[in-house]
C-alpha cells in the first residue's frame, strides 16, 4: 500500500534521484543547527522564568533594623514566631550572622562583625501563592509583632530580571520563527531551482496525463530527504554546543544561570524539531510545485 | 447499404489561437476527424502545424472557438480533468523529448507509471512495444546513446503504449533518412490498422502518397486552405462553419 503523499517506487524513477542535491541540505543544516539553539534559549529561559517566579518570587524577606542588639533580639523571636503562626507561609529560616557577615562583607569589609556596628538580622520566608498575593496581611502581622521589621518582597525586585527573560523568550520564539520562515523560504528557491532543472521532463509527464499531485510528489520526496538529512545534522551539531554550553555554565556556579537548564521536556521538543522541518519542507515543497503547475494548462 | 458512420473524435469549429497580444497563428479552423482515420497535416514551416498539433494534445487552449474531443467541449473544461483526457492521446514530438536520465525502457515505461501501473505488470508491455519498434536489445541505453532513428522509435513506442485513441506526431520523419521514414510509416499504418486514429504533420510530400486511405488537411498562413483542390479526401468541416456556406 502506498501513502497518497509518498511517491511509489515507480513514480520515484521519473526524476534523478539526486540523495544530496546541491547546497540544499547544508543550507537546511545551517537553519536546523540555529532553529534548535534559539529553541533551546528560549526553553532554557522559559525553565528560568518559572523557577524565578514559582519558587524564588514567593519569598520575602524581614529585616529587623534595630540598633539596640536586645531589642533586635527579641523583634526578631517576636516576627519569627508571627510569621511561624501565619497561614499560607510554608518555611521561615533566620539568616545566620555569618551568612550576613558574608553578604555585608563586600561593602563595608569585617567591620561588621565588631561590636558597635548595628547589623540587621534577617529572616527568609516561603510563601504559598494565595498568602504571597495577600502580602499586605503578612506585613501587617510582622509589623505589628515587631515595629522594626522591613518586609522586602522578592518579586519586586525579581520582576525586571523576570521581565527580562519573558522578553529574551519570546525573542528566543520569535527566532525559532524566523529561522522556520527562511527555511521554507529556502526551500521555495531549491523546489523552484529543481522545477526549472526538470522543465523539460515535468512538461513531458504533464501532456502524458500526470496530475499535478502525481508531480509534486516526486519534489517533495526529494526535498524531504534532504531536509531530513539537513535537519539531523543541524541538530547533532547543536546538541554539542548545548552540551559544552552547558558545562561552561555549571562552572561558573551561578544560581541564576544555573536554573537556566533544559528539562526533558525541551530536549524531547529539540528532537521533533528536524522530524517537524522535514515536515514544513514537504509541505512548502509540495505547495509551491502545485502553485507553478497550476500557472501551466 | 450505407457504410456506417464514424464516430468523431475530435471536431475544431472556427478556432483561433493567438500568443500573447500578437497577431493569430491559427484562424478560422474547422474540421472534424473520425475515429480510426488517418490524417496526414501539411503546410510550408510556419504554417501553425505545431500550434495546431498542441491545441489538439491540450497543449494549449485556443483564443477562441470550439473544440470537441471524445464528445467533450475541452476549451471549458476544467483543468484538473485535462489528465484524464491527455491518457487517451499519445503525442511523438518534433524533438522526441525523451527524458534523458531514463533508459528506453524506463522512456516507453513512462505513460504506464504515470497511470499507476504496478512495476510487476509493466515488463511484458514494454518489452512487447520494444520489440515491435525493433529495440529489444536496446532496452538499457540511454537516449544519449541512441541514433536519431532509435530516439524517434521509442518515442513512438511511448507514444502508443498506453494504446490511446488518438496518436498525433509532428514532423516524425524529420530527423530520420528516407528508409527510416518508409519504416516508421509502416508503424503508423499498422497502428491504424488496429483502430487508433493519427494526426501526423509532415512537409514530406512523399509520404502523402504511401497511405492510400490518409486524409489530409493543408495550413497556409494560420488558415486551413485547399487552393489547388488537390487534396485528397480533405476531412469534413463541422457543419455549417465553411465560409460563406453557414448552416441556415
Amino acid at each position: 500500500m502506498s501513502l497518497p503523499f509518498a511517491a511509489s517506487p515507480a513514480e520515484r524513477r521519473l526524476l534523478t534521484e539526486g540523495r544530496l542535491s546541491g547546497p540544499m541540505p547544508w543550507v537546511i543544516a545551517i537553519m536546523m543547527f540555529l532553529t534548535v539553539l534559539a529553541a533551546a534559549g528560549g526553553l532554557a529561559l522559559n525553565h528560568a522564568a518559572s523557577n524565578v517566579t514559582g519558587s524564588i518570587a514567593q519569598r520575602i524577606t524581614v529585616q529587623i533594623v534595630e540598633a539596640n542588639p536586645d531589642l533586635r533580639e527579641a523583634q526578631t523571636r517576636a516576627a519569627m514566631a508571627a510569621l511561624g503562626d501565619m497561614e499560607g507561609v510554608t518555611e521561615v529560616v533566620r539568616v545566620s550572622d555569618e551568612e550576613i557577615d558574608a553578604l555585608i562583607e563586600p561593602w563595608i569589609g569585617a567591620a561588621g562583625d565588631e561590636e558597635g556596628i548595628p547589623v540587621p538580622t534577617m529572616i527568609d520566608a516561603a510563601l504559598t501563592e494565595a498568602a504571597h498575593n495577600d502580602l499586605e496581611r503578612i506585613e501587617a502581622a510582622v509589623v505589628d509583632a515587631a515595629p522594626a521589621a522591613r518586609v522586602d518582597d522578592h518579586a519586586q525586585f525579581l520582576a525586571p530580571l523576570a521581565g527580562l527573560i519573558g522578553s529574551l523568550t519570546w525573542l528566543a520564539f520569535a527566532l525559532v520563527l524566523l529561522t522556520a520562515s527562511a527555511l521554507a523560504a529556502s526551500v521555495i528557491l531549491a523546489v523552484r531551482a529543481a522545477l526549472n532543472t526538470h522543465r523539460s521532463t515535468i512538461e513531458v509527464l504533464h501532456l502524458m496525463g500526470a496530475t499535478d499531485v502525481q508531480i509534486a510528489r516526486l519534489f517533495q520526496r526529494r526535498i524531504a530527504l534532504d531536509a531530513l538529512f539537513g535537519g539531523l545534522v543541524g541538530f547533532l551539531v547543536a546538541v554539542v554546543v548545548l552540551l559544552l554550553l552547558g558545562q561552561r555554565i555549571g562552572a561558573v556556579g551561578s544560581e541564576l544561570l544555573g536554573s537556566a537548564t533544559l528539562p526533558l521536556s525541551a530536549w524531547i521538543i529539540l528532537a521533533l524539531l528536524p522530524l517537524a522541518g522535514a515536515a514544513v519542507s514537504t509541505l512548502v515543497a509540495r505547495y509551491t510545485v502545485i502553485g507553478v503547475l497550476k500557472k501551466l494548462l | 447499404m450505407a457504410a456506417p458512420m464514424a464516430t468523431t473524435i475530435a471536431q475544431f469549429e472556427n478556432v483561433g489561437l493567438r500568443y500573447g497580444t500578437g497577431a493569430e497563428t491559427l484562424s478560422d479552423i474547422s474540421f472534424s476527424l473520425d475515429g480510426g482515420g488517418f490524417y496526414f497535416l501539411t503546410g510550408p514551416s510556419g504554417a501553425g502545424k505545431t500550434s495546431l498539433l498542441k491545441l489538439l494534445y491540450l497543449a494549449l487552449r485556443p483564443s477562441r472557438g470550439l473544440i470537441r474531443l471524445f464528445d467533450e467541449d475541452v476549451v471549458t473544461l476544467p483543468r484538473d480533468r485535462l489528465p484524464g483526457f491527455r491518457r487517451r492521446i499519445g503525442v511523438v514530438f518534433q524533438d522526441f523529448r525523451l527524458v534523458p536520465h531514463l533508459s528506453a525502457f524506463d522512456n516507453i515505461a513512462l505513460p504506464l507509471r504515470v497511470a499507476g501501473v504496478e512495476e510487476t505488470e509493466l515488463a511484458t508491455p514494454v518489452n512487447e512495444m520494444l520489440a515491435w519498434v525493433g529495440l529489444s536489445d536496446r532496452a538499457s541505453a540511454r537516449p544519449a546513446t541512441l541514433s536519431g532513428g532509435e530516439q524517434q522509435r521509442v518515442a513512438i513506442a511511448r507514444a502508443v503504449i498506453g494504446r490511446p485513441e488518438i496518436l498525433i506526431a509532428d514532423e516524425p520523419t524529420g530527423n530520420v533518412d528516407p528508409e527510416m521514414a518508409a519504416r516508421l510509416l509502416h508503424l503508423f499504418d499498422a497502428l491504424n490498422k488496429l483502430g487508433t486514429t493519427l494526426v501526423v504533420a509532415t512537409h514530406d510530400i512523399h509520404l502523402l502518397s504511401r497511405v492510400s486511405a490518409a486524409q489530409m488537411m493543408r495550413l497556409e498562413g494560420g488558415r486551413l486552405s485547399d487552393p489547388t483542390g488537390a487534396l485528397k479526401n480533405p476531412p469534413r468541416e463541422p457543419r455549417g462553419t465553411r465560409s460563406g456556406k453557414s448552416a441556415k
